[in-house]
């Protein structure tokens, strides 16, 4: 569905952010982008999303996707309801007012928010702000959903919360996912493929596939305690290990 | 309790002076106490009232007028490098030239007096307003911007639904440097002015009573500029804060 070959991007400073990039994504899969600090997954993330433009190489679709981007920071209008900011990109894009409250009524219900439509985001714990963020793509039905980071400045049992309900709304939902990503649990509790990338410059190094990922797999705490997401965190670390 | 803290000082002020003003038999023609400045208003209310009218009509109009100029100038900066490029220049030459330099000119040229006041004042209230909004509507959080990008937003879109309301809060900081600036823009304008023989504002009566040596009336007509000026900036504050409750 979306091919990435040998994609470069240097920043205006000289910073090689990304290399010789050759990346695919099939529909319906969950990639997660792992690697350290500088290691350009953001900045490959924004090529992805057209937020910029490779310096080589071709980003490209079978057919042009419906995106929908969740930020580092819940990235919220803080003037904005609850029920407005998720009813935002619908606005945009020209959806009637009827048929974009539905659509937000419904997106907020599936990430748990369901009576918070008036609140403002200040009113909101950091967690429930990342709801909202999270049913704003939603609400898009989008085919790929793009994540930069998105529970890092989460605190763990809120973490672990939402890691489980975005499971649930990928496996429920259909679309793809790319999920770019410091943590090596996070990666290995979510994604159906982990690409392992490397800084300085920033490039892919490995690419694995989970062990746990099926559809029928434990899901939850139970998915955490599997012997196969053990065996997959062990397999991302020796994978990571200095030649 | 607390609030009445600065009532009480003033109080007290207000005793001191008066107390020392009869000690030393200053003349009132020098410094007059508050009871002769009270006096002198009592004797005049009527007068100094239409006056603080008159600059105040002044004040808010071209506050008004300042805040509409201001938010569309920044607006058409905000959406085009070419306004930017053409109106940012003559916005800092109009801030930087002392009205009172070119006062007299607007006033030898506009016909109206009232209307002459208001465009001094314009002058000088405009560019805080102005400039905090133009500063406001560029700040919104890089990410929100491409988040617009990313979903097709279009430049109106993204203008009504981004960068204005993202501008609210600077706006309104600029707005209550402007109020009382307005009200100093329309004192300096009626200074110049008043000489002209054609104006009514609290600063002309100021001007009045000093060819008087009427300076009781004089300290009375101050004390009603300060009170205005007080409360047009507390009563932007109160806006000010009553807005920024909506925001995070």
């Amino acid at each position: 569905m979306l091919a990435l070959d040998n994609v470069g991007r240097c920043f205006p400073n000289g910073t090689v952010a990304l290399d010789g990039t050759t990346l695919r994504v099939a529909a319906g899969e969950f990639v997660a982008l792992l690697g350290p600090s500088g290691c350009g997954k953001s900045t490959l993330l924004r090529l992805i999303a057209g937020l910029d433009r490779p310096d080589t190489g071709t980003v490209r679709w079978d057919t042009p996707p419906r995106l929908a981007v969740v930020f580092q920071d819940a990235t919220l209008l803080p003037w904005a309801s609850a029920m407005d900011n998720v009813r935002l990109p619908l606005r945009l894009a020209g959806v009637d007012v009827a048929e974009q409250m539905r659509r937000a009524t419904a997106a907020l219900a599936r990430v748990g928010l369901q009576g918070f439509g008036a609140a403002r985001p200040r009113e909101l714990s950091g967690g429930m702000r990342m709801r909202v963020s999270l049913a704003r793509a939603l609400a898009t039905e989008p085919a790929v959903l793009l994540m930069d980071e998105p529970f890092a400045a989460l605190d763990e049992f809120t973490r672990h919360a939402l890691q489980a309900d975005l499971r649930a709304m990928w496996q429920q939902a259909g679309c793809s996912v790319v999920f770019v990503t410091h943590s090596i649990y996070e990666a290995a509790y979510l994604a159906s493929r982990v690409v392992l990338m490397s800084a300085r410059p920033g490039r892919i190094v490995a690419a694995l596939e989970s062990p746990v990922c099926d559809a029928a797999g434990p899901e939850g705490l139970d998915r955490r305690l599997s012997p196969a997401y053990t065996a997959f965190v062990g397999a991302i670390t020796q994978a990571l290990r200095p030649a | 309790m607390i609030r009445a803290a600065p009532l009480l000082l003033g109080a007290i002020a207000l005793l001191l002076w008066e107390g020392a003003v009869r000690l030393w038999h200053v003349p009132a023609y020098l410094v007059p106490g508050p009871i002769a400045i009270w006096g002198a208003f009592a004797a005049d209310a009527g007068l100094l009232l239409r006056s603080l009218a008159s600059t105040l009509a002044v004040t808010g109009l071209a506050l008004i007028v300042s805040s509409v100029l201001g938010v569309v100038l920044a607006g058409a900066m905000a959406s085009s490098p070419w306004a930017r490029a053409a109106i940012l220049p003559w916005a800092i030459v109009l801030q930087v030239t002392p009205i009172v330099a070119i006062a007299p000119l607007i006033i030898v040229w506009l016909d109206d007096p009232f209307l002459s006041l208001v465009v001094c004042a314009t002058i000088v209230a405009f560019f805080p307003v102005f400039s905090n909004t133009a500063a406001g509507l560029a700040a919104a959080a890089p990410e929100l911007s491409d988040l617009f990008r990313l979903h097709r937003a279009g430049r109106w879109q993204t203008l009504w639904l981004l960068r204005l309301p993202a501008a609210v809060p600077s706006f309104l900081a600029g707005l209550r440097i402007s109020g009382g600036l307005a009200l100093v823009g329309a004192v300096v304008a009626e200074f110049v002015a008043g000489s002209g023989g054609f104006a009514s504002g609290l600063a002309f009566r100021i001007v009045e009573a000093g060819y008087r040596l009427q300076i009781p009336r004089m300290f009375a007509a101050l004390v009603l500029l300060s009170l205005a000026g007080i409360v047009i900036d507390s009563g932007l504050g109160w806006l000010q804060r009553r807005v920024l409750r909506r925001y995070g």
